[in-house]
Protein backbone atom coordinates (compact mmCIF):
# COMPACT_ATOMS: atom_id res chain seq x y z
CA UNK A 1 0.00 0.00 0.00
CA UNK A 2 0.89 3.91 -0.16
CA UNK A 3 1.66 5.27 3.14
CA UNK A 4 3.44 8.37 3.94
CA UNK A 5 6.13 7.57 6.14
CA UNK A 6 8.70 9.51 8.37
CA UNK A 7 12.49 9.44 6.89
CA UNK A 8 13.87 11.91 9.54
CA UNK A 9 13.74 15.81 10.24
CA UNK A 10 11.77 17.44 7.10
CA UNK A 11 11.92 14.55 5.06
CA UNK A 12 8.10 12.38 4.43
CA UNK A 13 7.76 10.97 1.68
CA UNK A 14 4.80 8.65 0.18
CA UNK A 15 6.11 5.23 -0.13
CA UNK A 16 4.98 1.68 -0.92
CA UNK A 17 5.09 -0.85 2.21
CA UNK A 18 3.70 -3.54 3.11
CA UNK A 19 -0.44 -3.88 3.91
CA UNK A 20 -1.50 -4.18 7.65
CA UNK A 21 -3.07 -7.32 8.77
CA UNK A 22 -4.53 -9.00 11.47
CA UNK A 23 -2.50 -9.19 14.59
CA UNK A 24 -4.56 -10.05 17.49
CA UNK A 25 -8.44 -11.21 17.87
CA UNK A 26 -9.61 -7.65 18.89
CA UNK A 27 -7.67 -5.57 16.02
CA UNK A 28 -9.57 -5.07 12.50
CA UNK A 29 -8.31 -3.44 9.58
CA UNK A 30 -9.77 -0.50 7.73
CA UNK A 31 -9.13 1.12 4.01
CA UNK A 32 -8.41 4.60 4.95
CA UNK A 33 -11.43 7.32 3.00
CA UNK A 34 -9.82 10.59 4.42
CA UNK A 35 -7.08 11.37 6.96
CA UNK A 36 -5.39 15.00 8.02
CA UNK A 37 -2.41 16.32 8.90
CA UNK A 38 -2.47 17.67 12.40
CA UNK A 39 -0.39 20.60 13.78
CA UNK A 40 1.17 17.94 16.34
CA UNK A 41 2.29 15.98 12.85
CA UNK A 42 4.29 19.26 12.44
CA UNK A 43 6.24 18.78 15.43
CA UNK A 44 7.29 14.99 14.56
CA UNK A 45 8.13 16.87 10.46
CA UNK A 46 9.90 19.81 12.54
CA UNK A 47 12.26 16.92 14.53
CA UNK A 48 11.12 17.93 17.72
CA UNK A 49 9.09 14.91 19.17
CA UNK A 50 11.87 11.90 20.52
CA UNK A 51 11.35 8.32 19.57
CA UNK A 52 10.55 8.66 15.88
CA UNK A 53 12.82 5.93 13.83
CA UNK A 54 13.24 6.24 10.02
CA UNK A 55 10.44 3.79 8.37
CA UNK A 56 7.39 5.09 10.66
CA UNK A 57 3.92 5.88 9.30
CA UNK A 58 2.77 8.66 10.34
CA UNK A 59 -0.75 10.27 10.77
CA UNK A 60 -3.30 9.80 13.53
CA UNK A 61 -6.51 11.25 12.23
CA UNK A 62 -7.99 8.74 10.01
CA UNK A 63 -11.27 7.30 9.29
CA UNK A 64 -12.40 4.61 6.92
CA UNK A 65 -14.63 1.32 5.41
CA UNK A 66 -13.70 -1.70 7.66
CA UNK A 67 -12.63 -4.44 5.55
CA UNK A 68 -11.57 -7.04 8.21
CA UNK A 69 -12.68 -7.84 11.64
CA UNK A 70 -10.44 -9.94 14.54
CA UNK A 71 -12.85 -12.45 16.25
CA UNK A 72 -13.04 -10.87 19.27
CA UNK A 73 -14.51 -8.04 17.64
CA UNK A 74 -18.28 -7.47 18.19
CA UNK A 75 -19.46 -4.34 17.40
CA UNK A 76 -18.27 -4.31 13.76
CA UNK A 77 -18.85 -5.51 10.54
CA UNK A 78 -16.84 -5.62 7.20
CA UNK A 79 -18.28 -2.07 5.22
CA UNK A 80 -19.00 -0.16 8.44
CA UNK A 81 -17.79 3.09 7.99
CA UNK A 82 -15.79 4.25 11.30
CA UNK A 83 -13.89 7.19 12.53
CA UNK A 84 -10.64 6.22 14.73
CA UNK A 85 -9.64 8.14 17.35
CA UNK A 86 -6.11 8.98 17.73
CA UNK A 87 -5.77 7.55 21.18
CA UNK A 88 -5.55 4.01 21.57
CA UNK A 89 -7.25 3.08 24.45
CA UNK A 90 -8.26 -0.82 25.97
CA UNK A 91 -11.63 0.50 27.75
CA UNK A 92 -10.99 -2.16 30.84
CA UNK A 93 -8.15 -0.72 32.74
CA UNK A 94 -8.56 1.51 35.78
CA UNK A 95 -7.99 5.00 33.76
CA UNK A 96 -10.43 3.94 31.05
CA UNK A 97 -13.04 2.95 33.41
CA UNK A 98 -13.30 6.65 34.49
CA UNK A 99 -12.76 7.66 31.07
CA UNK A 100 -9.06 8.82 31.39
CA UNK A 101 -8.73 7.23 27.83
CA UNK A 102 -5.22 9.23 26.71
CA UNK A 103 -3.68 7.67 29.62
CA UNK A 104 -4.70 3.96 29.12
CA UNK A 105 -2.56 1.85 30.95
CA UNK A 106 -2.56 -0.91 28.84
CA UNK A 107 -2.06 0.02 25.12
CA UNK A 108 1.36 1.46 25.02
CA UNK A 109 3.71 -1.31 23.95
CA UNK A 110 6.59 0.27 24.66
CA UNK A 111 5.28 1.55 28.05
CA UNK A 112 9.42 1.30 29.35
CA UNK A 113 10.22 3.42 27.46
CA UNK A 114 7.59 6.32 28.11
CA UNK A 115 7.81 5.65 31.55
CA UNK A 116 11.48 6.62 31.76
CA UNK A 117 10.89 9.67 29.90
CA UNK A 118 7.36 10.59 31.60
CA UNK A 119 7.32 8.29 34.63
CA UNK A 120 4.64 6.13 34.33
CA UNK A 121 3.27 5.36 30.49
CA UNK A 122 0.67 6.84 29.01
CA UNK A 123 -1.84 5.45 25.96
CA UNK A 124 -0.73 4.30 22.82
CA UNK A 125 -1.28 7.07 19.86
CA UNK A 126 -1.16 5.92 16.19
CA UNK A 127 1.67 7.62 14.04
CA UNK A 128 2.99 9.16 16.55
CA UNK A 129 6.37 7.67 17.64
CA UNK A 130 7.93 4.94 19.55
CA UNK A 131 6.91 6.67 22.91
CA UNK A 132 3.58 5.86 22.33
CA UNK A 133 3.85 2.33 21.22
CA UNK A 134 4.89 2.27 17.70
CA UNK A 135 1.93 1.91 16.22
CA UNK A 136 2.02 2.64 12.38
CA UNK A 137 -0.01 5.54 11.34
CA UNK A 138 -3.22 6.66 9.66
CA UNK A 139 -1.54 8.57 6.57
CA UNK A 140 -1.95 5.73 4.54
CA UNK A 141 -4.44 3.22 2.33
CA UNK A 142 -4.72 1.01 5.09
CA UNK A 143 -4.60 1.00 8.73
CA UNK A 144 -4.74 -1.92 11.57
CA UNK A 145 -6.62 -0.84 14.53
CA UNK A 146 -5.87 -2.37 17.55
CA UNK A 147 -8.52 -2.62 20.19
CA UNK A 148 -11.38 -2.01 17.41
CA UNK A 149 -13.71 -3.09 19.65
CA UNK A 150 -13.49 0.22 21.34
CA UNK A 151 -12.30 3.12 20.04
CA UNK A 152 -14.11 3.39 16.19
CA UNK A 153 -16.89 5.49 16.24
CA UNK A 154 -19.57 3.55 13.70
CA UNK A 155 -20.73 6.99 11.24
CA UNK A 156 -24.60 6.61 10.31
CA UNK A 157 -26.07 7.19 7.09
CA UNK A 158 -25.85 10.81 5.82
CA UNK A 159 -22.95 11.95 7.16
CA UNK A 160 -19.74 12.76 4.69
CA UNK A 161 -16.11 12.33 5.34
CA UNK A 162 -15.84 15.86 5.67
CA UNK A 163 -18.09 16.32 8.37
CA UNK A 164 -17.37 13.74 11.15
CA UNK A 165 -13.18 13.13 10.02
CA UNK A 166 -12.61 15.30 12.57
CA UNK A 167 -13.59 13.50 15.41
CA UNK A 168 -10.75 11.70 15.16
CA UNK A 169 -8.88 14.38 17.39
CA UNK A 170 -9.15 17.97 16.72
CA UNK A 171 -13.08 18.69 17.32
CA UNK A 172 -12.94 16.26 20.58
CA UNK A 173 -9.58 18.53 20.74
CA UNK A 174 -10.98 21.63 20.89
CA UNK A 175 -14.13 20.52 22.74
CA UNK A 176 -11.98 19.42 25.71
CA UNK A 177 -9.75 22.46 25.64
CA UNK A 178 -13.03 24.21 27.11
CA UNK A 179 -14.55 21.66 28.48
CA UNK A 180 -12.04 21.13 31.27
CA UNK A 181 -11.78 25.29 31.22
CA UNK A 182 -14.83 25.13 32.93
CA UNK A 183 -16.60 27.81 31.28
CA UNK A 184 -18.70 29.66 33.19
CA UNK A 185 -21.50 32.51 31.10
CA UNK A 186 -19.45 35.88 32.70
CA UNK A 187 -16.53 34.18 31.31
CA UNK A 188 -14.21 35.89 29.20
CA UNK A 189 -11.72 33.06 27.83
CA UNK A 190 -8.47 33.34 25.60
CA UNK A 191 -7.42 31.16 23.24
CA UNK A 192 -3.58 31.28 22.50
CA UNK A 193 -3.73 29.56 17.98
CA UNK A 194 -5.99 29.93 15.56
CA UNK A 195 -4.60 26.64 14.20
CA UNK A 196 -7.69 23.80 13.30
CA UNK A 197 -7.55 23.09 17.47
CA UNK A 198 -7.87 26.64 18.36
CA UNK A 199 -11.26 27.21 16.09
CA UNK A 200 -12.99 24.08 17.43
CA UNK A 201 -11.90 25.72 21.02
CA UNK A 202 -13.17 28.75 19.70
CA UNK A 203 -16.84 27.49 18.86
CA UNK A 204 -16.53 25.21 21.31
CA UNK A 205 -15.93 27.85 24.29
CA UNK A 206 -18.92 29.55 22.42
CA UNK A 207 -21.53 26.73 23.11
CA UNK A 208 -20.67 26.61 25.94
CA UNK A 209 -21.70 29.68 26.79
CA UNK A 210 -18.51 32.14 27.49
CA UNK A 211 -19.74 35.77 27.19
CA UNK A 212 -16.51 36.69 25.78
CA UNK A 213 -13.92 34.80 23.60
CA UNK A 214 -10.46 36.06 22.10
CA UNK A 215 -8.25 34.37 19.79
CA UNK A 216 -4.82 35.46 19.18
CA UNK A 217 -2.62 34.66 16.32
CA UNK A 218 -0.72 36.57 13.55
CA UNK A 219 -1.55 34.86 10.43
CA UNK A 220 -4.98 37.63 9.09
CA UNK A 221 -6.91 34.34 7.48
CA UNK A 222 -7.18 32.26 10.54
CA UNK A 223 -7.97 35.32 12.49
CA UNK A 224 -10.97 35.96 10.20
CA UNK A 225 -12.04 32.11 10.57
CA UNK A 226 -11.85 32.72 14.64
CA UNK A 227 -13.70 35.92 13.78
CA UNK A 228 -16.41 34.35 12.15
CA UNK A 229 -16.67 31.90 14.49
CA UNK A 230 -17.72 34.54 17.35
CA UNK A 231 -14.10 35.56 18.79
CA UNK A 232 -12.57 38.93 18.84
CA UNK A 233 -9.00 38.63 17.82
CA UNK A 234 -5.73 40.11 18.70
CA UNK A 235 -2.84 40.00 16.05
CA UNK A 236 0.24 39.52 18.45
CA UNK A 237 2.63 41.20 15.52
CA UNK A 238 0.68 44.47 15.49
CA UNK A 239 -0.67 44.60 19.36
CA UNK A 240 0.07 43.70 22.66
CA UNK A 241 -1.60 40.60 24.01
CA UNK A 242 -1.30 41.40 27.37
CA UNK A 243 -2.48 45.14 27.48
CA UNK A 244 -5.36 44.37 24.93
CA UNK A 245 -6.44 41.10 27.41
CA UNK A 246 -6.43 43.21 29.97
CA UNK A 247 -8.42 46.21 28.31
CA UNK A 248 -10.57 43.54 27.20
CA UNK A 249 -11.75 42.46 30.61
CA UNK A 250 -11.48 45.71 32.68
CA UNK A 251 -7.84 45.21 33.51
CA UNK A 252 -8.68 41.83 35.14
CA UNK A 253 -7.46 39.38 32.87
CA UNK A 254 -9.80 36.49 31.26
CA UNK A 255 -10.92 33.85 33.42
CA UNK A 256 -10.27 31.78 31.12
CA UNK A 257 -6.82 30.61 29.02
CA UNK A 258 -6.46 28.21 26.53
CA UNK A 259 -3.19 27.06 24.76
CA UNK A 260 -3.75 25.48 21.69
CA UNK A 261 -0.25 26.67 19.94
CA UNK A 262 2.15 24.11 22.71
CA UNK A 263 5.85 23.40 21.89
CA UNK A 264 6.74 25.35 18.75
CA UNK A 265 5.37 29.10 19.68
CA UNK A 266 6.61 31.74 17.19
CA UNK A 267 10.07 32.89 17.63
CA UNK A 268 9.65 36.54 17.55
CA UNK A 269 11.52 40.12 18.29
CA UNK A 270 8.22 41.34 19.87
CA UNK A 271 9.04 37.62 22.17
CA UNK A 272 12.68 38.35 23.34
CA UNK A 273 12.32 35.29 25.50
CA UNK A 274 11.06 32.99 22.17
CA UNK A 275 14.30 33.66 21.09
CA UNK A 276 16.40 32.98 23.64
CA UNK A 277 13.96 29.55 23.82
CA UNK A 278 15.09 29.16 20.15
CA UNK A 279 18.93 29.05 20.71
CA UNK A 280 18.17 27.12 23.87
CA UNK A 281 16.69 24.47 21.32
CA UNK A 282 18.90 24.57 18.83
CA UNK A 283 22.23 23.89 21.50
CA UNK A 284 19.73 20.87 23.39
CA UNK A 285 19.18 22.74 26.43
CA UNK A 286 15.24 23.11 26.43
CA UNK A 287 12.90 21.13 24.53
CA UNK A 288 10.19 23.00 23.74
CA UNK A 289 9.34 26.65 22.78
CA UNK A 290 6.60 28.15 26.23
CA UNK A 291 5.75 31.06 25.21
CA UNK A 292 2.36 30.73 25.41
CA UNK A 293 2.33 29.44 29.01
CA UNK A 294 4.32 32.15 30.08
CA UNK A 295 1.94 34.57 28.73
CA UNK A 296 -1.37 32.83 30.19
CA UNK A 297 -0.04 32.28 33.61
CA UNK A 298 1.36 35.97 33.60
CA UNK A 299 -2.54 37.49 32.24
CA UNK A 300 -4.64 34.76 33.71
CA UNK A 301 -7.24 36.62 36.19
CA UNK A 302 -6.26 34.82 39.62
CA UNK A 303 -8.47 32.08 40.30
CA UNK A 304 -8.55 31.55 36.87
CA UNK A 305 -8.02 28.45 34.66
CA UNK A 306 -5.13 27.68 32.22
CA UNK A 307 -6.24 24.65 29.52
CA UNK A 308 -3.28 23.47 27.43
CA UNK A 309 -4.43 20.96 24.81
CA UNK A 310 -1.17 22.48 23.28
CA UNK A 311 1.47 19.62 22.82
CA UNK A 312 4.28 19.97 24.52
CA UNK A 313 7.08 17.27 24.69
CA UNK A 314 9.93 17.26 27.38
CA UNK A 315 11.59 20.19 29.42
CA UNK A 316 10.57 23.83 29.40
CA UNK A 317 12.34 26.68 30.91
CA UNK A 318 11.76 29.93 33.06
CA UNK A 319 8.05 29.04 33.66
CA UNK A 320 6.94 32.08 36.42
CA UNK A 321 5.60 29.15 38.45
CA UNK A 322 5.35 31.79 41.42
CA UNK A 323 2.93 33.65 39.48
CA UNK A 324 1.34 30.42 38.75
CA UNK A 325 0.99 29.85 42.65
CA UNK A 326 0.21 32.85 43.97
CA UNK A 327 -2.76 33.37 42.11
CA UNK A 328 -4.09 29.86 42.79
CA UNK A 329 -4.14 29.15 39.05
CA UNK A 330 -5.65 25.70 38.23
CA UNK A 331 -4.31 23.72 35.17
CA UNK A 332 -6.00 21.19 33.10
CA UNK A 333 -3.92 19.44 30.26
CA UNK A 334 -3.00 15.98 28.67
CA UNK A 335 -4.03 14.78 25.20
CA UNK A 336 -7.16 14.38 24.19
CA UNK A 337 -9.96 11.52 25.68
CA UNK A 338 -11.20 11.56 22.74
CA UNK A 339 -14.00 8.34 23.14
CA UNK A 340 -15.17 10.08 26.38
CA UNK A 341 -16.52 13.01 23.68
CA UNK A 342 -17.28 11.89 20.38
CA UNK A 343 -20.98 10.28 20.53
CA UNK A 344 -21.68 13.52 22.16
CA UNK A 345 -20.36 15.79 19.41
CA UNK A 346 -21.35 13.17 16.49
CA UNK A 347 -24.98 13.90 17.71
CA UNK A 348 -23.92 17.42 17.60
CA UNK A 349 -22.72 17.20 14.23
CA UNK A 350 -25.90 15.88 13.43
CA UNK A 351 -28.22 18.43 15.17
CA UNK A 352 -26.47 21.01 12.95
CA UNK A 353 -25.49 22.68 16.14
CA UNK A 354 -21.64 22.39 14.80
CA UNK A 355 -20.56 22.19 11.22
CA UNK A 356 -16.32 21.27 11.19
CA UNK A 357 -16.63 21.11 7.46
CA UNK A 358 -15.62 25.03 7.67
CA UNK A 359 -11.93 24.60 8.72
CA UNK A 360 -10.95 22.41 5.85
CA UNK A 361 -8.91 24.50 3.31
CA UNK A 362 -7.33 21.61 1.13
CA UNK A 363 -8.17 18.23 0.14
CA UNK A 364 -5.26 16.43 -1.97
CA UNK A 365 -4.18 13.25 -2.55
CA UNK A 366 -1.97 10.95 -0.20
CA UNK A 367 0.83 11.32 -3.34
CA UNK A 368 0.63 15.04 -2.26
CA UNK A 369 1.05 14.79 1.13
CA UNK A 370 4.70 15.62 2.03
CA UNK A 371 4.29 18.79 0.08
CA UNK A 372 0.98 19.77 2.23
CA UNK A 373 3.41 19.19 5.24
CA UNK A 374 5.30 21.91 4.12
CA UNK A 375 2.31 23.94 2.85
CA UNK A 376 1.02 23.69 6.37
CA UNK A 377 3.72 24.23 8.11
CA UNK A 378 4.62 27.74 6.83
CA UNK A 379 0.45 28.42 6.28
CA UNK A 380 1.08 28.99 2.73
CA UNK A 381 -1.91 29.49 0.44
CA UNK A 382 -4.36 30.31 3.27
CA UNK A 383 -3.86 26.73 4.52
CA UNK A 384 -5.34 25.64 7.46
CA UNK A 385 -6.49 22.17 7.26
CA UNK A 386 -5.55 19.72 5.29
CA UNK A 387 -7.03 16.38 3.99
CA UNK A 388 -5.54 13.61 2.55
CA UNK A 389 -7.87 11.38 0.31
CA UNK A 390 -5.75 7.63 0.01
CA UNK A 391 -8.24 7.32 -3.02
CA UNK A 392 -7.65 10.59 -5.16
CA UNK A 393 -4.86 10.65 -7.55
CA UNK B 1 6.65 35.05 -10.88
CA UNK B 2 3.89 33.18 -9.60
CA UNK B 3 2.95 32.65 -5.88
CA UNK B 4 4.08 28.98 -5.68
CA UNK B 5 7.71 30.32 -6.99
CA UNK B 6 7.81 33.28 -4.82
CA UNK B 7 7.01 30.63 -1.64
CA UNK B 8 9.98 28.74 -2.96
CA UNK B 9 12.17 31.45 -3.23
CA UNK B 10 11.50 32.66 0.18
CA UNK B 11 11.95 29.61 2.04
CA UNK B 12 15.35 28.90 0.60
CA UNK B 13 16.46 32.08 1.21
CA UNK B 14 15.01 32.02 5.00
CA UNK B 15 16.58 28.74 5.56
CA UNK B 16 19.97 29.76 4.03
CA UNK B 17 19.39 33.35 6.23
CA UNK B 18 18.79 31.09 9.81
CA UNK B 19 21.95 29.01 8.62
CA UNK B 20 24.23 31.84 8.30
CA UNK B 21 22.50 33.37 11.24
CA UNK B 22 23.67 29.99 13.32
CA UNK B 23 27.40 30.89 11.53
CA UNK B 24 27.47 34.72 12.72
CA UNK B 25 26.86 33.08 16.41
CA UNK B 26 29.34 29.96 16.05
CA UNK B 27 32.24 32.72 14.60
CA UNK B 28 30.88 36.24 17.07
CA UNK B 29 31.61 33.52 20.06
CA UNK B 30 34.71 32.09 18.90
CA UNK B 31 36.17 35.56 17.92
CA UNK B 32 35.04 36.64 21.32
CA UNK B 33 36.43 33.65 23.74
CA UNK B 34 39.57 33.26 21.46
CA UNK B 35 40.58 36.69 19.92
CA UNK B 36 43.88 36.79 21.58
CA UNK B 37 44.48 33.10 19.71
CA UNK B 38 43.12 33.80 16.53
CA UNK B 39 44.77 37.34 16.35
CA UNK B 40 48.35 35.28 16.83
CA UNK B 41 47.55 32.84 13.87
CA UNK B 42 47.03 35.97 11.58
CA UNK B 43 49.74 37.57 12.42
CA UNK B 44 47.68 40.39 13.91
CA UNK B 45 49.30 40.78 17.02
CA UNK B 46 47.78 43.64 19.41
CA UNK B 47 44.53 43.52 17.12
CA UNK B 48 42.39 41.00 19.77
CA UNK B 49 40.56 43.60 21.25
CA UNK B 50 39.44 44.64 17.47
CA UNK B 51 38.71 41.18 16.48
CA UNK B 52 36.53 40.85 20.61
CA UNK B 53 34.69 43.78 18.92
CA UNK B 54 34.00 42.16 15.58
CA UNK B 55 32.84 38.94 17.63
CA UNK B 56 29.97 41.23 19.28
CA UNK B 57 29.06 42.27 16.20
CA UNK B 58 28.86 38.69 14.28
CA UNK B 59 26.56 37.82 17.47
CA UNK B 60 24.19 40.94 17.71
CA UNK B 61 23.71 40.35 13.91
CA UNK B 62 22.97 36.55 14.09
CA UNK B 63 20.54 37.32 16.87
CA UNK B 64 19.11 40.14 14.71
CA UNK B 65 18.88 37.05 12.01
CA UNK B 66 16.64 34.65 14.14
CA UNK B 67 14.47 38.01 15.60
CA UNK B 68 13.33 38.73 12.10
CA UNK B 69 13.06 35.30 10.83
CA UNK B 70 10.10 36.32 8.33
CA UNK B 71 12.13 38.53 6.51
CA UNK B 72 15.76 39.25 7.89
CA UNK B 73 16.75 41.14 4.98
CA UNK B 74 18.05 44.10 6.74
CA UNK B 75 20.13 41.82 9.38
CA UNK B 76 21.57 40.00 6.07
CA UNK B 77 22.56 43.36 4.26
CA UNK B 78 24.12 44.13 7.38
CA UNK B 79 26.46 40.75 7.22
CA UNK B 80 27.32 41.82 4.09
CA UNK B 81 28.54 45.23 5.47
CA UNK B 82 30.26 43.51 8.12
CA UNK B 83 32.19 41.18 5.19
CA UNK B 84 32.96 44.37 3.79
CA UNK B 85 34.75 45.35 7.05
CA UNK B 86 36.18 41.79 7.41
CA UNK B 87 37.69 41.67 4.16
CA UNK B 88 39.49 45.49 4.29
CA UNK B 89 40.80 44.13 7.79
CA UNK B 90 42.37 41.65 6.75
CA UNK B 91 43.88 43.25 3.33
CA UNK B 92 45.35 46.09 5.50
CA UNK B 93 47.16 43.33 7.13
CA UNK B 94 48.69 41.66 4.34
CA UNK B 95 51.73 43.39 3.78
CA UNK B 96 54.36 43.15 5.87
CA UNK B 97 52.68 40.06 7.68
CA UNK B 98 54.52 36.99 8.18
CA UNK B 99 51.21 34.78 8.52
CA UNK B 100 50.48 35.87 4.75
CA UNK B 101 49.27 32.12 4.64
CA UNK B 102 46.86 32.34 7.74
CA UNK B 103 45.55 35.88 6.06
CA UNK B 104 45.09 34.62 2.32
CA UNK B 105 43.04 31.45 4.15
CA UNK B 106 41.07 33.95 6.24
CA UNK B 107 40.17 35.74 3.33
CA UNK B 108 39.17 32.97 0.70
CA UNK B 109 36.55 31.84 3.64
CA UNK B 110 35.24 35.63 4.05
CA UNK B 111 34.93 35.59 -0.13
CA UNK B 112 33.02 32.48 0.06
CA UNK B 113 30.80 33.73 2.86
CA UNK B 114 30.32 36.81 1.54
CA UNK B 115 28.76 35.16 -1.62
CA UNK B 116 26.80 33.30 0.31
CA UNK B 117 25.30 36.89 2.22
CA UNK B 118 24.88 38.43 -1.15
CA UNK B 119 22.69 36.25 -2.67
CA UNK B 120 21.09 35.54 0.27
CA UNK B 121 20.12 39.21 1.09
CA UNK B 122 18.89 40.02 -2.42
CA UNK B 123 16.73 37.04 -2.66
CA UNK B 124 15.20 38.57 0.58
CA UNK B 125 14.75 42.01 -0.84
CA UNK B 126 13.25 40.66 -3.91
CA UNK B 127 10.71 38.78 -1.81
CA UNK B 128 9.76 41.98 -0.21
CA UNK B 129 9.31 43.82 -3.25
CA UNK B 130 7.48 41.02 -4.89
CA UNK B 131 3.40 41.23 -3.89
CA UNK B 132 2.59 39.08 -1.12
CA UNK B 133 -0.02 36.00 -2.18
CA UNK B 134 -3.49 37.66 -1.59
CA UNK B 135 -4.89 36.73 2.17
CA UNK B 136 -7.80 34.20 1.55
CA UNK B 137 -10.53 35.28 3.46
CA UNK B 138 -12.66 32.52 5.82
CA UNK B 139 -14.90 35.56 7.40
CA UNK B 140 -17.78 33.59 6.38
CA UNK B 141 -16.70 30.02 7.30
CA UNK B 142 -18.94 30.44 11.04
CA UNK B 143 -18.98 26.36 11.68
CA UNK B 144 -21.95 26.35 14.06
CA UNK B 145 -25.67 26.01 12.91
CA UNK B 146 -26.08 29.74 13.58
CA UNK B 147 -24.48 33.25 14.46
CA UNK B 148 -22.43 32.57 16.86
CA UNK B 149 -24.66 35.08 19.34
CA UNK B 150 -27.61 32.87 18.25
CA UNK B 151 -25.29 29.60 19.51
CA UNK B 152 -23.95 30.76 22.34
CA UNK B 153 -24.66 28.48 24.96
CA UNK B 154 -26.23 26.73 23.07
CA UNK B 155 -24.37 23.51 24.23
CA UNK B 156 -25.03 24.35 27.87
CA UNK B 157 -29.07 22.74 28.02
CA UNK B 158 -27.67 19.64 27.09
CA UNK B 159 -24.23 19.24 28.31
CA UNK B 160 -23.35 17.73 32.35
CA UNK B 161 -19.61 19.39 33.00
CA UNK B 162 -17.79 16.04 34.31
CA UNK B 163 -17.18 16.20 37.99
CA UNK B 164 -12.98 15.94 37.30
CA UNK B 165 -12.98 19.60 35.15
CA UNK B 166 -15.00 21.38 37.37
CA UNK B 167 -13.65 23.94 39.34
CA UNK B 168 -15.00 24.34 42.72
CA UNK B 169 -17.68 27.32 43.30
CA UNK B 170 -15.87 29.09 46.16
CA UNK B 171 -12.53 28.51 44.13
CA UNK B 172 -13.78 30.53 40.78
CA UNK B 173 -12.85 33.95 40.25
CA UNK B 174 -15.95 35.36 39.43
CA UNK B 175 -19.86 34.64 41.28
CA UNK B 176 -22.21 32.94 39.26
Amino acid sequence: MRALVYHGKHDIRCDNVPDPTLEHPRDAIIRVTSTCICGSDLHLFDGFMMGMKDGDIVGHEPMGEVIEVGSEVRNLKVGDRVVVPFTIQCGECDQCKVGNFSVCERTNRNAGMAAKMFGHATAGLFGYSHLTGGYAGGQAEYLRVPYADVGPVKIPEGLSDEQVVFLSDILPTGWQAAVQADIQPTDTVAIWGAGPVGQFAVRSAILLGARQVICIDREPERLSMAAAGGATTINFEQESVIDRLNELTGNKGPEKCIDCVGLEAHVGMKHPDSIVDRAKQAIMAETDRPHVLREMIYVCRPGGVLSIPGVYGGLVDKIPFGALMNKGLTVRTGQTHVPRWTADLLRRIQQGQIDPTFVITHTVGLEQGPEMYKVFRDKQDGCVKVVLKPGMH
Amino acid sequence: MDHQKRNNLENGARRRAMQLGWFSVALGVTELLFARRLARWMGMRGQAGLLRFYGVREIATGIGIFATQDNPSAFMWGRVGGDMIDIATLAANVSGNPRKAAIALALANVGGVTAMDVMTARQLSLVKELAAPPVRDYSDRVGLGGTPDSMRGAARSDFQQPRDMQTPPGMRPTMH
